[in-house]
């Protein structure tokens, strides 16, 4: 079983040729672009849903920070859909690679950075040193806020690959075991059974939560900024 | 054994048994013509069960279970050591 367990984080190959790539794309043919005013009722349902988040996430930016509106949502309906297929039977879910994860997060923490630095250079190395602090404490202070700022990408791209993961194995785990309990003691599988409901219950949400909590924080890294 | 109609012009259904491996070879097998293949396939799945005005779960969910057997077949191999046998 220890072999089993992380087989289906691995790359996946299909007699030898990496499919991958075809994996990451596969979520885009779920979302039609919607040519007409009225259309057909996936179509409309996406954009209603689309126009929802929108609203709430770009609600907080200035006119600068608004022209992120297309990453911003483009990154939770990509992070949203990834998850929510990894919860089907069988399939790869990219966003447990560490790898995708740092390639979503670092570009797009250092085009915050980056822009801030251009536009608003005083406030953004202002940021380096919260208001208030007494005289000694500063050379420490500036150091501890240059880490905090370079270990944001680094926990973006971590906290979704381990979230993800640890849910994956927790099914995996909790599922390998009501199997087995079957046939030993029906009672405890079926207890098992109730916790597997529940779990796959939140990892539905997780799924969705997780997308979000990525595009805010990088929202709020481009309020500081802008 | 000889037709009328050239081969080139018919559709799957109307060639004959004894013209097919001819006709499988007159297909355009440039990344063009594949590309052209798959988008047409997914435009006519696309019309046929999406675009509609009362398009139902049945579309998506097609693709969806066609998603997972792909998997399933992706995974085989690992997969076949699970099966309820008494001797693996």
């Amino acid at each position: 079983m220890n072999e089993n367990l992380f087989a289906s984080f691995t790359t996946p190959m299909m007699m030898g040729v990496p499919i991958v790539v075809l994996i990451i794309i596969f979520p885009s043919i779920l979302f039609p672009s919607p040519n007409r005013l009225i259309n057909n009722r996936l179509a409309t349902v996406q954009q209603w849903l689309i126009q929802l988040v929108s609203k709430y996430m770009l609600s907080i930016h200035n006119y600068k920070g608004q022209t992120w509106a297309l990453m911003l949502m483009s990154l939770i309906l990509f992070i949203g859909s990834t998850n929510l297929l990894g919860l089907l039977p069988h399939s790869f879910t990219p966003t447990t690679q560490l790898s995708m994860n740092l390639g979503m997060a670092i570009p797009l923490w250092a085009g915050t950075v980056v822009m801030g630095f251009r536009h608003k250079t005083k406030a953004s190395l202002a940021h380096f040193l919260p208001q208030g602090t007494p005289l000694p404490l500063i050379p420490m202070l500036v150091i501890i806020e240059t880490i905090s700022l370079f270990i944001q990408p680094v926990a973006l791209a971590v906290r979704l690959t381990a979230n993800i993961t640890a849910g994956h194995l927790l099914i995996h785990l909790i599922g390998g075991a009501t199997l087995v309990l079957m046939n030993i003691n029906p009672v405890t599988a079926l207890i098992t059974f109730i916790i597997l409901i529940l779990l796959t219950i939140l990892e539905l949400a997780v799924a969705l939560i997780q997308a979000y909590v990525f595009t805010l924080l990088v929202s709020l890294y481009l309020h500081d900024n802008t | 054994m000889a037709s009328v109609v050239p081969v080139k012009e018919k559709k799957l259904m109307d060639v004959k048994l004894g013209e097919l491996p001819s006709w499988i070879l007159m297909r355009d097998f440039t990344p063009k013509g594949i590309a052209g293949a798959f988008q047409r396939g997914y435009y006519r799945y696309y019309n046929k069960y999406v675009n509609v005005k009362r398009g139902g779960v049945a579309g998506i969910s097609m693709v969806l279970a066609a998603y997972v057997l792909f998997n399933y077949c992706r995974c085989y191999k690992e997969l076949k050591h699970e099966r309820l046998h008494k001797y693996h």
